[in-house]
């Protein structure tokens, strides 16, 4: 039954993608709309990456020096582990978990009560391809803006480090910064875009996928919000992995 | 015109239409009314392609609309226009803006035209000067006919209306029934409203198609409906004692006459 359930709607995702590929009626009525969803994920979205960045790099940095205690490992691999770490999983992954659950909601809501309010059928009957017109500008916006998010998180974070450690003296702002520029591998940079846009990809077009199949009323608007941002979490954990076994 | 012929559709196990084949013809409104469950709403969506049938055919002119794929059932929806129960009016435009999204997605023309033709659309409806408001800002009524303007825009040789009386007073419910039917007549377009508003029947239903249980239990128009001894129509149209006196009444005055 599971094993049924999954199948379908994969399936249908994957019908769904297909339409959304399309030559688009009007090319400015897209572009508008891309522009209009990369302020809306991207600038909306600024805050609260570097809110949740700013404590990623703390927490990072605060427990790695604990880690290190009275050790032999020299203390200027703080900036050299909070770097890598940030850089390669935490600004990626944790960055998309946390828009997952902001712009992904938002998304399959917005949707979803297009669907609801008749909105969809609307279009549909004026000739649009809605799957295009509602989904890629969507997706194209977030595989733009969201990878920029995630160098910022991953900037904030090293910052936040510096933050924790250097401020309260637990070491010198030479040590620091010699970790940051030591052992730099530029393939973890790749890595960490690569995640971004394929987790934006992830996040978004499932979310728009629970939201454009929505039925029923505001119940079920709210699961398929739920939904969304489950699926999504769970598909960039799985790609996390998946990504981190092919690049590293 | 548009033809339907012997129209099924299922759900699951619920048979809601059951062999339903009409006609709706050009230049006059096509009614079709029943009870809330007869099978209303899902004729009209197969009627657009919205739903596809377990069975039978909707024709528009010779052109079996399931005989085709998206691409051309999207170049035949170019040709229809819809206003929606919910008026499905896109919140976050104004009411110029909704106007002149199908303008935005399918011309060329220039901005300065789209415009122009907005303002026509809103003349034709009576709702001059309200480009600039959002659609929470007017009322019930004065949404309907924005969606009208909106379903007008692109000139369209098939209009669906689904329950366009539904929420509104008695009086904008004519009012609304008139300008359908004059742009209908005036723009030879097929015209097809679903309803249940009795006003509308006796108004504007030059030809009618009563549904029950998902069959057709009837077909006429507005003159047939009073002397018709057809007892699904008597008990649906006729429903309150107050009608059927009326009706008794105009009978009377009839045969005496």
């Amino acid at each position: 039954m599971l094993i049924d359930t999954l199948l379908y709607n994969f399936g249908q995702y994957i019908l769904l993608l297909k339409s959304a590929i399309a030559k688009p009626e009007r090319f400015s009525m897209y572009y508008k709309e891309t522009v209009r969803q990369m302020d809306a994920i991207g600038v909306g979205s600024v805050f609260i990456v570097l809110l949740i960045s700013v404590f990623i790099g703390m927490v990072t940095a605060v427990q790695f020096a604990d880690q290190l205690g009275d050790s032999f490992i020299p203390s200027y691999y703080i900036g050299y582990i909070v770097r890598d770490i940030t850089i390669i999983e935490m600004a990626p992954t944790i960055t998309c978990l946390v828009l997952a659950g902001k712009v992904g909601s938002n998304l399959a809501a917005e949707i979803g009560g297009m669907r609801q309010k008749e909105h969809i059928d609307a279009m549909e009957i004026m000739g649009v391809n809605t799957a295009a017109y509602l989904i890629m500008p969507k997706i194209i916006a977030a595989v733009l803006v969201i990878p920029l998010l995630v160098a910022i998180s991953a900037f904030v974070s090293i910052i936040g480090g510096y933050l924790a450690t250097v401020l309260p003296g637990s070491i010198s702002h030479t040590e620091y910064v010699l970790g940051l520029r030591s052992f730099f591998v530029p393939r973890y940079v790749f890595i960490m875009f690569v995640k971004a846009g394929v987790f934006a990809f992830l996040l978004t077009s499932v979310s728009c996928y629970f939201g454009y199949y929505v039925k029923g009323g505001s119940i079920e608007l709210g699961e398929a919000s739920t939904s969304a941002v489950v699926v999504s979490n769970v598909l960039i954990l799985l790609f996390d992995f998946i990504i981190a076994l092919l690049l590293t | 015109m548009i033809r339907t012929e012997n129209l099924h559709k299922s759900f699951g196990d619920n048979h809601v239409l059951k062999g339903v084949s009409a006609e709706f013809h050009a230049g006059k409104p096509n009614l079709i009314i029943g009870s809330s469950g007869a099978g209303k709403t899902v004729l009209l969506k197969l009627l657009i392609g919205l739903f596809r049938p377990s069975e039978g055919a909707v024709f528009y002119g010779d052109t079996n609309l399931f005989s085709l794929d998206d691409k051309e059932i999207r170049a035949i929806r170019m040709k229809v226009g819809m206003l929606f129960q919910g008026n499905a009016l896109f919140d976050s435009m104004t009411v110029g803006e909704n106007i002149r999204f199908p303008m935005d997605m399918f011309t060329r023309l220039s901005l300065k035209d789209k415009n122009r033709r907005v303002d026509e659309c809103l003349e034709m409806v009576n709702m001059e000067g309200i480009n600039d408001r959002y659609p929470s800002e007017v009322s019930g009524g004065m949404q309907k006919r924005v969606g009208i303007a909106r379903a007008m825009v692109l000139e369209p040789k098939y209009l669906f209306c689904d329950e366009p009386n539904s929420g509104l007073d008695p009086q904008t419910s004519i009012l609304i029934d008139e300008l359908i039917c004059d742009l209908t007549n005036r723009n030879n377009i097929t015209t097809v409203i679903n309803t249940h508003d009795m006003n509308s029947v006796m108004g504007i239903g030059d030809n009618i198609l009563l549904l029950k249980n998902g069959k057709v239990a009837w077909t006429g128009d507005k003159s047939q409906v009073l002397e018709s001894d057809n007892k699904v129509l008597e008990d649906f149209i006729f429903a309150s004692p107050f009608l059927r006196r009326l009706r008794e009444d105009a009978l009377k005055q009839r045969q005496g006459g």
